[in-house]
C-alpha cells in the first residue's frame, strides 16, 4: 500500500560530561534520550559510557557482537594469539518486552602479549582484521575504560536491555536513529567506536566513498555499511595518530570553504589552506552533527552549512550537547548557558578543565 | 482559562486536548511544564491565546491560522512553520527555519536565531508574514525568501560586528530585509541589493518595532532611517542563468 503520510524525524544525539569526574548513572541518559523519542524510528539506539570499568581500567575492553555465536571459538583463539584474555563475560541483559531477542555480546578484558610496534596501531590492525575477516563477530568498542552498547531498538530500550541504570561513567554519548540509506542492523547502530573514540551522528555522509578511500591509505578498513564509521576512524587518524588538538578538528572535517579562507588574514589563511590541501581526503560533506567522546572529553561538530540541529549547554561542572533543547532541560531544568552549534565551530569540554564556550574557540573557527 | 500539565504526556495527547478546547470554545490555554511536545497550536483557527511555559518541541505553531502563542523561554527549530496567520511570541532564543514557508502572521523573538530563518517565506495579495529577531541570526537568512518582511536588530550586538551570517538572502527573490547594524556585500547572495530603507518602508517598520517592544516588554532605542540597511533581491529569478550559459 502506498504511504499517504510520512514519519518526520531525524536521528537523536545527546552527550553528558561531569568536567569534575564525578560518575553518573545511565539512567540520567536513557531519560534525556526517550524525550526525543520521536527523532529516531526504532531501527537503532546506543550509549558509549566513559570511566564505567574502572577495576580494569588500565585493559582493553572488547566488547564483541556475535550475530553467529559459532565463530565464538574461532575468534577466541585468534585472541589468544594476540592477548592475554584477563577475564571475558557475557554482557548482561535483562529480558524486556520492546527486544526480545538480540544476538551474543561479550566482552573480554584484554592484555597486549606485546608488539614490536605502537600498541595501539596494534589494536586498530586487530579490530579491522576481526571485523573484515571474521564474518558474523565485530568488535563494537574497543577502548579502555570505557564501552559501547548498542542495537536495534529505541535508545531508552537498549539502555535497558542492556542495564545501563547499573554502570556509572563520567562521560555518556548517545544516539537514537532513523536509518534512511542503510539498513538498521545490530553492528550498524550507533555509537562507532575505534579504541577509546567513539561517535553519534545524525545526518549523512555523502563524502563517503572519498573518506574511506582516503582512510585505505592508512590501513582502516570500513565493514560496518554505515558511514559513520568514517568518522570514528578519521577522529583516530588526527587526533591519535597525527596529533591534531580537537579544537582543530572543525577546519579539518567541517572545512571552510575556499571564499572564506582566501577572505582570512595572515597567517591564519596560510594554515586554514593548508590543512584543507593536506586533509582534503577527510572532509566530511553533507549534512551532520557530531558527538565525539574520547578520553577524558567530548566534543560536538555540525557540518559547514549547518544542515542539523546541536545545542550545547553548561551547568556548573556538567557540560551537555544535544540535537534538541528539550533533552537538556529533562535532566537540568536550568542550564546556566545554552547556545546553538555554528557551522564548523568544535565545542569541547575535558574533565578538569575549565569550560570552553562556543566564542573562545577562535581557534576552531572564524 | 484553562491549564493543562504537559509532562509526561504524549504530543499527540496535548495537541488532541487543547484542539478539542479550543473547538469547545475555551480562547485562553496556558500549557504548563513543557519539554519538547512538538506542534503545539497546530493549525488552529480563529482568535484566542496560548501560553507556553518549559520548552516547546520542534514546528511550534505549524499551520497556525488566528491564534497567538506565547512561549516564556527558548524555542526549537521550525518555529511558525507554514503558518498562515496569529503571531508567535519568543521571549527567549529561537533556533533553525524559523519561519519556513510562513504565509501570513507574525512572528517575534527577543533573543538570537539560528540558521536559514526565513527560508521560503512568501506573501500574496493581503497575506504578509513579518519576522522581528531582537539579537543575531546564523547564516542564510532568508534563504530563498519570495515575499514578506525580516527585521534584525542586532540589540546586543557590538557596533560594527554585523548580527547576521553569511550567505544572507541567497536565492531571494521577492520580499524585504532590514538589518540594524553592518551588513557587508560579501555577506550576501548573488543578484541582491543594498540600500537604506524609504520613508514609506521605515514608517512600516516602525510600526512593527513599536508591536514588537510592547509584546515583549523591552525599551527599544530610537531608532532613524539611516540605521538600518534594506536587503532586497534585484531580480526576480536570481539563478535564472545559473545552468544554462
Amino acid at each position: 500500500m502506498e504511504r499517504l503520510w510520512r514519519v518526520p524525524s531525524g536521528c537523536a544525539v545527546f552527550g553528558i560530561l561531569n568536567q569534575d569526574g564525578r560518575r553518573i548513572s545511565g539512567e540520567t541518559v536513557m531519560r534525556a534520550m526517550a524525550v526525543m523519542h520521536e527523532r529516531s524510528n526504532g531501527l537503532g539506539g546506543g550509549f558509549a559510557a566513559y570511566g564505567i570499568y574502572p577495576e580494569c581500567s588500565e585493559l582493553y575492553a572488547f566488547h564483541v557482537l556475535y550475530d553467529d555465536p559459532h565463530r565464538r571459538p574461532d575468534l577466541e583463539a585468534y585472541l589468544k594469539e594476540r592477548f592475554v584474555i584477563e577475564k571475558a563475560e557475557i554482557i548482561p541483559t535483562r529480558k524486556t518486552r520492546a527486544i526480545p531477542a538480540h544476538p551474543l555480546f561479550i566482552r573480554y578484558f584484554l592484555w597486549l602479549r606485546g608488539t614490536e610496534g605502537n600498541e595501539e596501531d596494534e589494536v586498530v590492525r586487530v579490530v579491522m582484521d576481526i571485523n573484515a575477516h571474521f564474518p558474523g563477530a565485530y568488535v563494537i568498542s574497543s577502548g579502555k575504560n570505557m564501552g559501547i552498547f548498542k542495537g536495534v531498538g529505541y535508545p531508552e530500550d537498549i539502555g535497558e536491555l542492556f542495564r545501563l541504570d547499573e554502570y556509572e561513567g563520567y562521560c555518556w554519548i548517545a544516539h537514537g536513529r532513523f536509518p534512511t540509506n542503510t539498513a538498521g542492523w545490530w553492528g550498524g547502530a550507533h555509537p562507532f567506536g575505534l579504541l577509546s573514540f567513539s561517535v553519534v551522528h545524525n545526518g549523512e555522509i555523502s563524502s563517503y566513498g572519498i573518506n574511506r578511500r582516503y582512510l585505505q591509505n592508512f590501513g582502516y578498513r570500513c565493514t560496518l555499511q554505515t558511514d559513520t564509521e568514517v568518522i570514528a576512524y578519521l577522529v583516530d587518524l588526527l587526533v591519535r595518530r597525527h596529533g591534531v588538538p580537537v579544537e582543530w578538528l572543525g577546519a579539518i572535517l567541517a572545512a571552510p570553504f575556499w571564499e572564506q579562507i582566501d577572505a582570512m588574514e595572515e597567517p591564519k589563511k596560510s594554515l586554514y589552506r593548508a590543512l584543507r590541501i593536506t586533509y582534503g581526503g577527510a572532509l566530511l560533506n553533507g549534512p551532520f552533527s557530531i558527538i565525539v567522546g574520547f578520553p577524558g572529553g567530548m566534543f560536538g561538530l555540525v557540518d559547514r552549512i549547518k544542515l542539523r540541529p546541536m545545542v550545547a549547554a553548561w551547568k556548573r561542572e556538567v557540560f551537555y550537547l544535544a540535537s534538541e533543547e528539550a533533552a537538556v532541560r529533562e535532566v537540568e531544568p536550568s542550564p546556566e548557558r545554552v547556545v546553538e552549534l555554528r557551522a564548523g565551530e568544535v565545542v569541547v569540554g575535558r574533565v578538569g578543565e575549565k569550560v570552553i564556550h562556543g566564542q573562545k574557540l577562535a581557534l576552531s573557527r572564524v | 482559562m484553562k491549564v493543562l500539565h504537559c509532562r509526561g504526556k504524549h504530543y499527540r495527547d496535548v495537541n488532541a486536548l487543547v484542539e478539542e478546547w479550543w473547538k469547545g470554545g475555551c480562547r485562553h490555554i496556558v500549557l504548563e511544564e513543557v519539554c519538547g511536545h512538538r506542534y503545539l497550536g497546530r493549525a488552529l483557527e480563529g482568535e484566542g491565546r496560548i501560553d507556553i511555559k518549559g520548552i516547546p518541541g520542534d514546528d511550534l505553531g505549524m499551520f497556525l491560522n488566528g491564534p497567538s502563542l506565547w512561549v516564556f523561554g527558548n524555542a526549537q527549530d521550525g518555529v511558525g512553520n507554514t503558518m498562515n496567520q496569529g503571531k508567535i511570541v519568543v521571549q527567549g532564543d529561537a533556533r533553525d527555519i524559523l519561519g519556513l514557508s510562513m504565509r501570513g502572521g507574525k512572528i517575534w523573538v527577543r533573543g538570537n536565531v539560528g540558521y536559514r530563518v526565513g527560508i521560503h517565506m512568501k506573501s500574496y495579495e493581503d497575506e504578509h508574514p513579518v519576522i522581528v529577531i531582537g539579537g543575531e541570526t546564523g547564516d542564510f537568512l532568508g534563504e530563498y525568501m519570495a515575499g514578506g518582511f525580516i527585521v534584525v536588530l542586532g540589540l546586543w550586538t557590538p557596533k560594527g560586528k554585523s548580527p547576521v551570517g553569511h550567505f544572507v538572502a541567497s536565492g531571494m527573490h521577492g520580499g524585504k530585509i532590514f538589518i540594524r547594524g553592518a551588513v557587508a556585500p560579501s555577506q550576501v547572495g548573488a543578484g541582491i541589493g543594498l540600500d537604506i530603507p524609504t520613508e514609506e518602508e521605515f514608517r512600516e517598520l516602525e510600526k512593527y518595532l513599536e508591536e514588537f517592544a510592547t509584546d515583549l516588554a523591552i525599551p527599544l532605542p530610537l531608532f532613524g532611517r539611516q540605521d538600518f540597511i534594506k536587503i532586497f533581491p534585484r531580480t526576480t529569478r536570481p539563478y535564472g542563468r545559473l545552468y544554462a550559459y
